[in-house]
This record gives structure tokens, sequence and C-alpha cells, in this order.
């Protein structure tokens, strides 16, 4: 892995993958997908030696947004679908750390759909990791906008939800996310390394984890069975990236598109830079 | 990126050192989850291979000594199936399961460790490495002689096991 992280975060430290996990207990079903992932960003982290205090995983709401409350690092648990706001505000004033945001597939692409477009487009120097298990965990079971259109488990959605699902790596790419890829929870140390080099990269780094609901969906126990590495290696050409998610079953694992688009810098020209200063601006 | 060779001396003890620290976090975890979900003898029994495999990890750090051995994060060593072959499967707990299950969990793993050890014993091409690995062998084959035997002091589970009327967390 390497070792340079660009995403802020120059100190080196040598810990161990637990040092960067706090000491509350995971309130998850046993079971869950979610659990790896933490295991996962820990070991990333570890084996990017970077300080748990240069770190700040900024989460939404849902069983996976709990996550920062189970790592040593800062953390901020924000409102339903608003990671993204609140982590590119973070890294814009803050450049010097690890900003990551991790949550899950309803946080991310229902109420905080719209942050996901914009966040692709603005192309921060941040991490997005999402848990993605095609369901609402948290509220107990319904349909997210990633569920299959015929997944007919859910009261509220009785014969299923008849509308197409969000295809997250297609949007991230039509929307300008500088590295996208996808990792699974039945292979932590896969997803640690695909984590580590998304951090490593510069800009927005998108990687969609898939994580199961055990409990809501039982079903996605298998999914480790379906799950495969990608045939084709990372590439930087985004028509290629197109091709290649076109024919994608989202169980091809792996880095898809490395771009190279410079990370977004603010214009802090004619800015104000201190409190005072703000405090002007709103005067009334 | 992967560093760390298990052919030569130094790196075998790496790895067979991670192999007992994966297994004592792995079944930390899970006997905190058992925990959380009030399954009192899952718990006991995943805390107990907590202790045990500490046990074994503290045995491998007296024979490493104050040799040094290469470091990395979990993620850096190259495991036949990805993980580490003595930690169960982060997906294989249920909030229901049986001790019997639980055993199984474990014995699983230990032949995984077995297997390990016995691939660098048959294809190791350092000879003390290879001395190494099949005495780790032989010890893993006593705990999975041990794990069965442990087992059989509970029954297989019912057909019926998972069936709660009153689950925590139900479809709304
Ligand atoms: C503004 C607002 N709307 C709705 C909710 C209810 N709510 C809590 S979590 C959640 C969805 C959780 O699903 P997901 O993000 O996929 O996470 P998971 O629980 O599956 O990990 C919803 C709708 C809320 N907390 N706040
Ligand atoms: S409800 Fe689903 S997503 Fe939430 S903790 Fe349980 S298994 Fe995980």
């Amino acid at each position: 892995m390497e070792r340079v992280v660009t995403s802020g975060a120059a100190t080196e430290v040598t810990l161990k993958p637990k040092d960067y996990k706090s000491d509350i207990k995971p309130v998850w079903c046993p079971g869950c997908g979610d659990f790896s992932v933490l295991a996962a960003i820990t070991r990333a982290l570890a084996a990017l030696k970077v300080a748990p205090e240069n770190v700040a995983v900024i989460s939404g709401i849902g069983c996976s947004s709990r996550i920062p409350a189970y790592l040593d690092t800062y953390g901020f648990h924000g409102a339903h679908g608003r990671a993204l706001p609140l982590a590119t505000g973070l890294k814009i004033s803050r450049p010097d750390l690890c900003v990551l945001v991790a949550g899950g597939d309803g946080d991310g692409f229902s109420i905080g759909g719209n942050h996901f477009l914009q966040v692709c487009r603005r192309n921060v120097d941040i991490t997005y990791i999402v848990m993605d298990n095609q369901v609402y965990g948290m509220t107990k079971g319904q349909a997210s906008p990633t569920t299959e259109p015929d997944w007919d488990r859910s009261k509220l959605t009785p014969h299923g939800t008849r509308i197409n699902a969000f295809y997250p790596l297609v949007v991230a790419l039509a929307s300008g996310a500088n590295f996208i890829a996808r990792a699974s929870s039945s292979d932590p140390n896969g997803a640690a390394k695909v984590i580590g080099e998304a951090i490593g990269h510069p800009g927005f780094s998108f990687v969609q984890v898939l994580s199961p609901c055990v409990t809501f969906r039982p079903e996605q126990r298998d999914w480790k069975k379906i799950v495969r590495p990608a045939p084709i290696e990372a590439t930087t050409d985004p028509a290629a990236a197109a091709r290649r998610l076109m024919t994608d079953d989202n169980f091809y694992l792996g880095v898809l598109y490395k771009g190279n688009r410079a990370p977004f810098e603010p214009d802090s020209a004619g800015q104000p830079s201190t409190e005072q200063e703000l405090e002007e601006e709103f005067k009334v | 990126m992967n560093a760390i060779d298990v052919t030569e001396r130094p790196g075998f003890l790496a790895y067979a050192l991670a192999i007992e620290n994966e297994a004592v976090e792995r079944y930390t975890t899970f006997a905190e989850q058992m925990d959380v979900t009030n399954n009192r003898e899952a718990a006991e029994l995943f805390r107990e291979m907590a202790r045990l495999e500490t046990l074994h990890a503290k045995e491998i750090e007296a024979r490493i000594g104050g040799q040094t051995l290469p470091e990395g994060a979990s993620c850096e060593y190259a495991w036949p199936d990805g993980e580490s072959p003595e930690a169960p499967d982060f997906s294989d707990t249920h909030y229901l399961m049986t001790p019997y299950q639980a055993l199984t969990l474990v014995l699983e793993a230990e032949q995984r460790a077995v297997e390990f050890f016995e691939t660098i014993e048959r294809a190791g091409t350092d000879e003390a490495v290879r001395k190494m690995a099949a005495e780790f062998a032989k010890e893993e084959r006593e705990h999975v002689r041990r794990v069965r035997q442990w087992r059989e002091r509970y029954p297989p589970p019912e057909r019926d096991w998972d069936d709660d009327p009153d689950p925590p967390n139900q479809a709304e």
C-alpha cells in the first residue's frame, strides 16, 4: 500500500488496526457486513500510518453511519443525508486532515442524493465509503435507491418498488468523481487495500462496499459466493470506465476508475479570514 | 506491496503471530456481539477462545524473543483466502447461534490453520522454516482434536434454531 497520504495528515505513526478503534462496542446485528468495513477502515489507516488525530470520519444517520463512534479518530455523526456537505466544509477549512465520509445507501443516495452529485462535481479531496446493503437497515427494512425493483419484502412496497435501481458507480463517473471502486465486506483485507488507495488518490474518491444487512436482507449472506475481482485493470479513461460499468453486474470488485482531475481548491481571495471579518459580512 | 516473505524465518514468525492476534481480535468481537444480543453461552465461548488464542500468541512471542520481524498491517499479508486463516468470517455469526454452531466456526478456523502450516511444511524452501511449520501444524491438529471434543458436549442445532417469535428487529 502507498505510504503517501495526499488527503492531508503528513505525520507517520506505527499503530495496529485495533488502535484506531474506540472503546464503544458496536450494536450492529451479529453477522452485519459493517463489522468487516470497520475492520477494513482501521486496517487501511494502520497501513497508511496516518495518526488517528489527523483523521476525521463524518457520517449521517443509519446503522452504517454509527461508524465514527466506533473509531478513535475525530468524528461527526451528522444529520441524515448531510455527511458530504459537512465533510466538504471540514476539508476546505482543514486541508491538513484526512477526511473520510461513511454511511449507507439510503443516507447517501436518497436524502443525500443531490449532495452526492455535487460532491462528485466539486472533487474535494475526501473519501466516501458507502456500505451498500440495498435497504434501510436502521428504520427496519424499507427499500432504498439501490434496491432491486422486484424486492417485495417490505410492507411499504409489497409489489416491489417497480422503479429502476440507482447505480451509484455510473452516477459517480458521470458526475466527475476522481476515483471509483467497489469492495466487499466478505473480503476485509481487499476492502482495506481499496480504501487505502482511495485515501491516497487526490480528489473525491468513492468506494461502494457491498455490506450485507443480515437482518432485513438475509439472502445477502450469499453475496460472498457471488463477488469476484473485476477482470480489468483500473482505467484513467472515463469512456473505457463507462463501457465497463455498462456491462457490470454489480458484483465485480476492484478499482474501476482513477481520474486525474485536480482537486477543488477554494478561491480564498477577498474572502473573510477572521471571525470578525466574517461577522462584518453579516452585519445588518 | 506485500513485503512479508513467509518462506523466510522472520516472515514466517510474523505470519504465525498475526494468525493468533487476528484470531484474538475476531473472537473478542464475536464475544462482544453476543453480549450485545444477550447470547451468554456463545459470548462465554468466544471469550474463552480469545483467551486461548492470547496464550498461543504469547507462546509465539516467547519464541520470537528479541528478533526483529517485518511489520505490516493485516492487509499486507498474502493470506491464502484473503483473510487470516484462524479468524472466522465476520458474516458467520447469528444472534441465536448455539454453542455447537459457535464451536463449528472455531473448528473450521483451526482446520484452516492446519492447512496453512501444512502447505508451508510441504512447499517451504528453508529447512528451519519447514521444521517450524511442521511443529505449528502439529499443534493446530491438536487444537482441532480438542475443539472437536469440546463440541461433542453440545447437541447439534435443532431445525428451527433461528425461529424467534419476538425478534429484536422486525420489518416495518
Ligand atoms: C431527516 C430524516 N429523515 C428520515 C430519517 C429516518 N432514517 C433514519 S436512518 C434511515 C435510512 C437508513 O438507511 P441507510 O442509510 O441505507 O443505512 P443502514 O441503516 O442500512 O446502514 C432513515 C430513512 C431520519 N433519521 N432523518
Ligand atoms: S439492521 Fe441490517 S444494517 Fe442494521 S445492524 Fe442489523 S444487519 Fe446491519
